[in-house]
């Protein structure tokens, strides 16, 4: 196994070349790029074989990918923030294709206002588009989910588009140490695609994607699809013990630390989560009985073991880096949706909103975080979402706002 | 064109039954599914059709199709990109020997005038700048007919639709997506109407021997839309030729050549008293201004042919 430093760009690329990626529909949007000029610089000099094709928007980007993964090519693309939500209506579309493709989405805040930096508001809006999510907080994970999503995503049990997450920035420009698996081991571990599944030939003419009349054909393909998406939890499991098995790596569904003895716990999802780790090692120092949970698949939603892994805890700060306006966290509603009812689920289940735009928590925040908790468990009483914000930034935009009145004042006179 | 290029001289040479299924849902009359019969005849069953929103969406309806090859619904605005998916996923296919050249397919693209002209224009833009091997189908009925015929950027000047229904009708003109498209430089570019099946037979075969972005725009009189009865689709095709309100023409390696000339061309209002959406030019009272405005366009139009 050869180990090298990658970005997370360069690890998703990596993911691709190894799944011997046939066909790449491309558009450049920060911070993705990196990933298809890495590809397009391999196809180019004849280090990967495939075709990239350079779309004029994500919209047909990810028609050409459904298309083509219809035709029987493996596909995977990559995008970012605006160009993932210009895409949605045809993620929608190519899920209810049953369609088998990897897509890589380089989180980045959503406009307006414009920023470049990460969140997951971009992700968060693809949720009930029918595609898989898969969420890393590592370059090595990127890698390997990637790999592992090819797979999942041509189960004939699911065939339908995977999404590989991860944070603009803290990961897409993050150079870590990543072992690159073996090509070999690849191949045993993603064989060449399903040769059953209907797919457009002159010899075998079918009809993809056709209007339905009525409801009840309608209802049938969208139950269907949801019933292929649920699947993706047990190919998810059954996948990532082959990945065991060929490169000696493990991925559960949701990734829990000092979880077991802990009585608070925080839920957070991404590469930000790496700070919660740490965080939970300074609070352990400190005495405090603290665990994070960290759910890798967000769809299909790991139900059963956020269940359990969270059963008998006292309280959960859920963290989300998204925020939807007029609610707060969809994380928190997802983690509050999963445990209300269940016998000893945790009685308080607190929102936390950060990190917005990349903005960075701090060792202080997460101990705050974990005392309001810990409050809210010996109170019973438990607060309304927190956006995190603190007295120096918002001193930072009065100035910044200050400076804005006199110029425009000055420049008026 | 000449004949020895042909293999249709003459109307008998024209096939005597259709490839496409019968029983679809598109209204009796309709001359985008005459345009399309025609069409499919020639280009055969080894074609996948690539389609974006619109009224022939509903030829296929689940489970049943009336094409003997292949079907790919996608959205309004990316027929094209689909149409490239494809092309390029049997391009690899073929390239690596993973499928025989028996199972090749000819990419078409169908879609109506309101993404042709609208909404899809930027994925076409974008299929014929990458040079896409692909044919693409647009049958103009000139509005957006499937939601009930509001105006499109198709719609011609002074046509009554569900959104334009003042004295003087649309106040848009017609946009000319010929132009626009030969601005690309496809390697084929025809108008055709279903009501002249021998000049599109012709230009269909002719655009089946070549290779890359093939783009045909197809007049497609529409009873339902244009409000006249079904039976005069075709009167209604035959003198929109005659009176040059739609110039049969091609546009290959640069140079367009009009296929059939109207002459002598008759007056534009023999085309526009058939139809209900220009009744308002001649009831209550006759609209003289508007009518020679129209008759106009199409005289300059022509002036500017006949004097090259």
């Amino acid at each position: 196994m050869n180990r090298t430093l990658l970005t997370g760009n360069g690890a998703a690329a990596w993911g691709a070349r190894l799944a011997r990626t046939d066909y790449i529909p491309a558009f450049p949007i920060t911070p993705q790029t990196e990933i298809i000029e890495t590809l397009a610089n391999w196809i180019d000099n004849d280090e990967m074989s495939g075709r990239l094709v350079t779309l004029e928007s994500e919209h047909s980007m990810i028609t050409a990918a459904g298309a083509a993964a219809a035709t029987g090519v493996r596909v995977f693309s990559a995008t970012s923030s605006q160009g993932l939500l210009y895409a949605i209506e045809m993620l929608y579309n190519v899920a209810g294709w049953r369609t088998p493709f990897v897509l890589v989405n380089v989180s980045r805040g959503l406009s307006a206002p414009v920023t470049l930096e990460p969140d997951h508001n971009d992700i968060m809006a693809t949720r009930d588009t029918g595609c898989l999510q898969i969420h890393c907080s590592t370059c090595q994970e990127v890698l390997d989910s990637t790999l592992m999503a090819f797979r999942i995503s041509e189960d004939p049990r699911v065939r339908l588009p995977v999404i590989v997450n991860l944070d603009g920035f803290y990961l897409s420009f993050t150079r870590e140490p990543v072992n690159l698996p073996d090509a070999n081991t690849v191949k045993t571990f993603l064989p060449p695609q399903d040769s059953e599944a209907a797919v457009f030939r002159a010899s075998s003419p079918t009809s993809q994607a056709m209007a339905v009349l009525g409801s009840s054909p309608y209802s049938y393909f969208r139950y269907e699809t949801h019933l292929a998406v649920m699947n993706g939890l047990q190919v998810f499991d059954e996948t990532a013990n082959a990945f065991a098995e060929h490169f000696g790596r493990t991925y559960s569904a949701i990734d829990a630390y000092h979880c077991d003895d802990a009585d608070i716990v925080f839920l957070m999802i991404g590469s930000f989560a790496t700070k919660a780790k740490v965080a939970v090692d300074q609070l352990r120092a400190a005495g405090h009985s603290v665990g994070l949970v960290r759910p890798r698949l967000l769809r299909p939603f790991p139900t059963e073991s956020l269940q359990n892994l969270l059963r008998g805890k006292k309280g959960v700060a859920v963290i989300d880096q998204n925020l939807s306006m007029g609610k707060g966290g969809v994380l928190h509603m997802e983690v509050a949706s999963a445990l209300y009812g269940q016998q000893n689920a945790p009685p308080v289940l607190l929102s936390f909103i950060g990190g917005l735009g990349g903005r960075d928590f701090t060792s202080e925040e997460f101990f705050e975080m974990e005392k309001l908790t810990r409050k809210a468990v010996e109170t019973g009483e438990v607060p309304p979402p927190r956006l995190l914000y603190n007295s120096d930034e918002l001193r930072q935009i009065r100035k910044l706002q200050a400076i804005a009145h006199v110029e425009r004042k000055e420049l008026s006179e | 064109m000449t004949d020895t290029t042909t293999t249709f001289k003459r109307m008998k040479d024209l096939p005597s039954t259709h490839l496409l299924g019968t029983g679809t849902p598109m209204c009796a009359g309709c001359g985008g599914l005459q345009a399309l019969n025609e069409i499919y005849d020639v280009l055969g069953k080894n074609t996948v059709f690539v389609n974006a929103a619109g009224c022939m969406t509903l030829l296929s309806v689940y489970p049943f199709t009336p094409f003997r090859g292949s079907w790919l619904y996608t959205a309004m605005a990316s027929a094209p990109a689909g149409a490239q998916g494809i092309r390029d996923a049997l391009d690899i296919l073929l390239q690596n020997k993973r499928i025989s050249t028996k199972d090749d397919l000819d990419v078409v693209v169908l879609t109506g005038d309101g993404a042709a002209y609208g909404m899809g224009l930027s994925a076409t833009s974008g299929a014929m700048e990458r040079n896409l091997d692909f044919i693409y189908i647009c049958y103009d009925n000139e509005g957006f007919a499937n939601t009930g015929q509001q105006y499109s950027g198709a719609t011609p000047h002074a046509a009554r639709t569900a959104t334009s229904t003042g004295k003087r009708g649309f106040i848009g003109d017609k946009k000319d997506l010929f132009s626009i498209w030969a601005a690309h430089k496809p390697t084929y570019l025809a108008t055709v109407i279903g009501a002249e099946p021998l000049d599109l037979v012709r230009k269909i075969e002719k655009l089946k021997s070549l290779k890359g972005p093939r783009m045909i725009i197809a007049l497609s009189p529409c009873p339902t839309g244009w409000d006249y009865d079904p039976k005069e689709s075709i009167v209604i095709g035959k003198l929109a030729v005659k009176t040059g309100i739609w110039p049969l023409k091609e546009y290959v390696d640069g140079k367009i050549t009009h296929t059939k000339l109207p002459h002598p061309r008759i007056p534009v209002e023999e085309y526009l008293k058939k139809q209900g959406r220009f009744a308002h030019l001649f009831k209550p009272q006759r609209n003289e201004e508007l009518l020679v405005e129209l008759q106009a366009k199409v005289d300059k139009y022509w002036e500017d042919i006949e004097s090259v």
